[in-house]
């Protein structure tokens, strides 16, 4: 089995790796480029933790091979923060407690960032369905859309 | 879960994709948007020698009105149809994309892999079939128009050839007095159908059914054309009892299996109350239109 030499634009940075057919771009991210922020949750495409942003949109990152994302652009939650300063949606998650036990909240916040870049003042309806497919079991959402209502206001 | 080894090919026309599928026969699988095929791939519910990725050839992503027909490039993601005004038209269609797994996959998810699948709980085959559709496929020996309803021939199986890719997929559009609805039931945002209904019906000038398309998703080995419903409705008037009547007959038409979405008895039933329940939808839009 033929490897492939990929080019991947990570976080802005350019970055070049030798990837077997079947690496997942999840593990790519993880265990090639050593960013462990982006989680492995279901590893089925239900959960939503392993969200990062394909050329802008949030995709499941454990369903997306990692040559397909030769030649485009991954920001992961660790591009979030830009010179030292936390992203409006990570200060906004702190600030509404938007997390528990945080295990969601890396592809939560790439999901909400992406809707944020549409869309600047989303309804709550808007939110919830944005984040459809990032589940958390710990806050029952509320206090999620609480903060990307918050981040959504900081950001205009 | 890491998919078995496979060689993966990114051709950059369509006919050195169709090459590559000649060649491999069916030890070569399409990969467009992946979102049904990886995961079967990591579970290793399947395994394939070789991929062959369609994601990046150019002129397979797009959607137009173009003589008669709504056509959709099997390679449009269904993020886009989300917001096209063409697929407004058609009520089934809009009603469905928005339903289908959830937002990040259909960011990815590409609607002629949701056809070409040949997985009766998408949600695109009981569309296709319940409007009519053409598929479109391109061969070694060019290309050929099948009608959805002549599409699925059992679980996971299609009319597609090993070295066959499905193109395009077009959609009548639909004459005045027409409406189509999609009626789904399911547990949760991202699961699949427990019981599903694509209706589409036209009137004549006095009310009266003069054409009908009636489907079923995940109720059997592939997605159910309720050919008997679509018999009675028409030269009918819709009221209540003939819409009791028609989705009985749609739900009868069904062959679902129990799980953990529900027994066959409740699957029956939910079939019997979406399909009646996208019949009224399909009237009032009719009425609208």
């Amino acid at each position: 089995m033929a490897k492939h030499k990929i080019s991947v634009t990570v976080n802005g940075a350019p970055r070049e790796a030798e990837v077997e057919s079947r690496l997942l771009l999840v593990h790519l991210i993880r265990e090639v480029f050593r960013l462990t922020g982006t989680h492995v949750g279901c590893d089925t495409s239900h959960c939503g933790v392993c969200t990062v942003l394909l050329d802008g949109q949030p995709v499941k990152s454990c369903t997306v091979l990692a040559v397909q994302a030769d030649g485009r652009s991954v920001s992961t939650v660790e591009g979030l923060e830009q010179g030292g300063k936390l992203h409006p949606i990570q200060e906004a998650f702190t600030e509404k407690h938007a997390l528990q036990c945080g295990f969601c909240t890396p592809g939560m916040l790439m999901t909400c960032s992406a809707l944020l870049e549409v869309n600047k003042k989303p309804t709550e309806q808007q939110i919830r369905q944005a984040i459809s497919g990032n589940l958390c079991r710990c806050t029952g959402y509320l206090n999620i859309v609480k903060a990307v209502q918050h981040a959504a206001e900081k950001m205009t | 879960m890491i998919p078995a080894p496979f060689d993966y090919h990114r051709p950059g026309t369509l006919d050195e994709a169709i090459g590559l599928l000649s060649r491999h026969g069916d030890n070569a699988k399409v990969l467009s948007g992946g979102m049904s095929l990886l995961p079967a791939l990591k579970l290793r519910l399947g395994a394939f020698g070789h991929l062959v990725d369609i994601g990046r050839i150019p002129g397979l992503e797009y959607v137009k009105e173009e003589g008669g027909m709504l056509r959709i490039g099997a390679g449009t993601r269904q993020r886009l149809l989300e917001d096209s005004e063409n697929v407004k038209r058609h009520g089934a269609l809009a009603d469905a994309i928005p339903l289908i797994a959830d937002p990040l996959v259909r960011n990815r998810g590409t609607f002629g892999g949701n056809l070409a699948n040949g997985d009766p709980a998408n949600d695109g085959p009981a569309i296709a079939i319940a409007l009519g559709a053409e598929l479109v496929a391109r061969g070694p020996k060019g290309e050929r128009t099948i009608p959805a309803s002549g599409f699925y021939k059992d679980l996971f199986v299609t009319a597609l050839g090993n070295d066959e890719v499905l193109t395009e997929i077009r959609i009548p559009l639909p004459p005045p007095r027409s409406g189509s609805a999609y009626r789904k039931l399911k547990r949760k945002t991202g699961d699949y159908a427990a019981a599903a209904a694509a209706v589409r019906i036209s009137l004549n000038d006095k009310g009266v059914v003069k054409a009908a398309g009636i489907a079923l998703t995940n109720a059997g080995p592939t997605p159910i054309h309720a050919v008997e419903s679509e018999k009675y409705l028409v030269g009918k008037t819709l009221n209540d009892e003939t819409i009791r009547e028609a989705s009985r007959l749609a739900a009868q038409a069904g062959k679902p299996s129990g799980d953990r979405r529900g027994s066959v008895e409740y699957k029956r039933e939910m079939a019997r109350v979406l399909a009646g329940r996208a019949l009224r939808a399909a009237l009032d839009r009719a009425k609208g239109s």
